[in-house]
C-alpha cells in the first residue's frame, strides 16, 4: 500500500519564495522527497534547472546545506563527500546519525553529461541516492535536445523532430548491480515517497528517475503539469516499476499495463496536448509519426515486461 | 578559530523568498471555496511552491505564483482563479 497523501510529514524543506517557474515539477518532487528525507541530508546539485530556483545570495530556497557542483561530476562529488562523512565518523568528529548524500540533477547531468562519473560511482557502490529529475530536455538553458528527449519531439536543436528513441537510464542503472532503483512521477506523491523512504534505508548507491513534465519545455498550459504526468503514466509512456536488489516490482497503475489488466490509454491524445509534439503532427506524415512514438511505447512495455522476469 | 557572525559569512542560508516576493509574478489568484473543500489535501500535496497550509487550506499570496495546479487538480473545484487587479 502506498502511503495516503494525508499521512505525508508536514515538514517543508523547499522553502516558499524561490527561483522557480510557477508550476515546476521539479521542486514540487523535491518537496516529497524532503518530507521523506527530513533535514539530516546533504544535497548535491549539478547545474540545472534546480540550481537557478536557489533564488539569489544570501538566502536559499532549500533548507538542506546545499554545494554546486561542475556538470559532470554528480556521481564522483557524492562518493567523495559520502567517503569524507564515513571517515569523520570513524574519527569520532561526527556524532548521532550520519546524514543521507543525495545528488539532485537533471536529466543532462544524468543521461549524458554525467553519465560516466555516475556509472563509476554505481560500479563502487559508493552510499548515496542520485535522484534524476527527468524533464525530457536541457530545459534550463532553453530546451535542447538531451538522451532523455523522445522520438518524435521538437526541441531548439530538433526542429523537425528527434529521429532516436530515448534510452532508458534506469534500467542501465539496474544493470550496475545496485541494490535499489526506481522511477517514480509528481502525479503520485504517496509512490514518489515510500520509494524515497525505501532508498534512505538501503545501504549502497541508490538511483531514483523522476519524471517531471516541463511546461516551457513540453509547451502545455501551466496548470497541466501535474495532469500531463499522469497521462504519461496511464499512457505506458512512463512506466513505474522499482528493482530491490534485482528483482523487478512493477506499482500501479503500471503494473496493470504490464499484467495485461488494463489497456494503456493510445498515445494520441498525450502527444496532441503537448506542443512539442502536436507541432509536428499537423502535415499528412502524421499517422506515421505518431504510429512511430506508439511502437516505442510498446517496444518499451514488451521489454520491461520480459526483464521484470528475469530473476537470480 | 576566529568567531565569524553568522551575517558575514559568504554564504546562503534557508529562507523563504529567496526569490523575491514571488507573488508579483502571478496574473490569476486562487481563491478557496471553503464551504466546497473536503480536505482531501490535494491542492497542498501539489502545490509546487508550498504556499498552501494543509489545515485550513490558506494561501500564502506573498509568495503564491499563481500557477493554477491547485485549482485544476481540486476534485471538487473549490479553488477558482480569479484575474489579480
Amino acid at each position: 500500500m502506498t502511503t495516503s497523501i494525508k499521512k505525508l510529514p508536514d515538514i517543508e524543506q523547499v522553502l516558499s519564495g524561490n527561483g522557480a517557474c510557477g508550476g515546476c515539477p521539479a521542486t514540487m518532487a523535491l518537496r516529497i522527497v524532503g518530507k521523506a528525507l527530513g533535514p539530516n541530508a546533504i544535497m548535491l546539485l549539478t547545474p540545472a534547472c534546480s540550481v537557478a530556483s536557489m533564488g539569489m545570495t544570501p538566502k536559499l530556497g532549500y533548507n538542506w546545506p546545499c554545494i554546486n557542483i561542475c556538470f559532470a561530476t554528480a556521481g564522483s562529488s557524492a562518493s567523495g563527500i559520502t567517503h569524507a562523512i564515513e571517515i569523520m565518523k570513524e574519527k569520532g568528529r561526527l556524532q548521532g546519525d550520519l546524514p543521507t548524500v543525495f545528488s539532485w540533477a537533471g536529466d543532462g547531468g544524468t543521461y549524458d553529461i554525467g553519465f560516466q562519473a555516475l556509472s563509476a560511482a554505481a560500479e563502487r557502490n559508493d552510499n548515496f541516492i542520485h535522484f534524476c529529475y527527468n524533464n525530457e530536455a536541457y530545459s534550463n538553458t532553453g530546451v535542447q535536445r538531451s538522451g532523455a528527449t523522445p522520438r518524435g519531439s521538437y526541441t531548439t536543436t530538433t526542429p523537425t523532430g528527434k529521429r532516436h528513441p530515448k534510452k532508458n537510464m534506469a534500467l542501465l542503472m539496474l544493470e550496475h548491480n545496485i541494490p535499489y532503483v526506481a522511477t517514480a512521477t509528481v502525479a503520485y506523491p504517496g509512490d514518489l515517497y515510500d520509494k524515497v523512504v525505501k532508498a534512505k534505508n538501503t545501504p549502497g548507491m541508490k538511483y531514483i528517475e523522476i519524471l517531471s513534465p516541463c511546461y516551457l519545455g513540453w509547451q502545455f498550459d501551466m496548470p497541466e503539469t501535474v495532469q500531463m504526468s499522469r497521462m504519461a503514466v496511464k499512457s505506458g509512456a512512463w512506466l513505474l516499476w522499482e528493482a530491490e536488489n534485482g528483482k523487478i516490482t512493477f506499482n500501479n497503475p503500471s503494473s496493470q499495463i504490464i499484467s495485461g489488466k488494463k489497456e494503456p490509454a493510445p498515445v494520441d491524445e498525450y502527444l496532441m496536448k503537448q506542443g512539442r509534439f502536436s507541432r509536428l503532427l499537423k502535415g499528412p506524415d502524421a499517422e506515421s509519426r505518431i504510429a512511430e512514438i506508439q511502437g516505442d511505447i510498446n517496444r518499451e512495455i514488451a521489454f520491461m515486461r520480459e526483464r521484470a522476469k528475469i530473476t537470480y | 578559530m576566529k568567531s565569524v557572525t553568522k551575517e558575514h559569512r559568504p554564504i546562503s542560508w534557508p529562507t523563504k523568498g529567496s526569490g523575491g516576493d514571488t507573488g508579483s509574478w502571478r496574473t490569476h489568484r486562487p481563491v478557496v471555496d471553503i464551504k466546497k473543500c473536503t480536505k482531501c489535501q490535494f491542492c497542498w500535496v501539489y502545490c509546487p511552491e508550498a504556499v498552501i497550509e494543509r489545515e485550513e487550506i490558506t494561501i500564502d499570496y506573498q509568495y503564491c505564483k499563481g500557477c493554477g495546479v491547485c485549482a485544476l487538480e481540486c476534485p471538487v473545484g473549490a479553488i477558482s482563479m480569479e484575474k489579480e487587479e
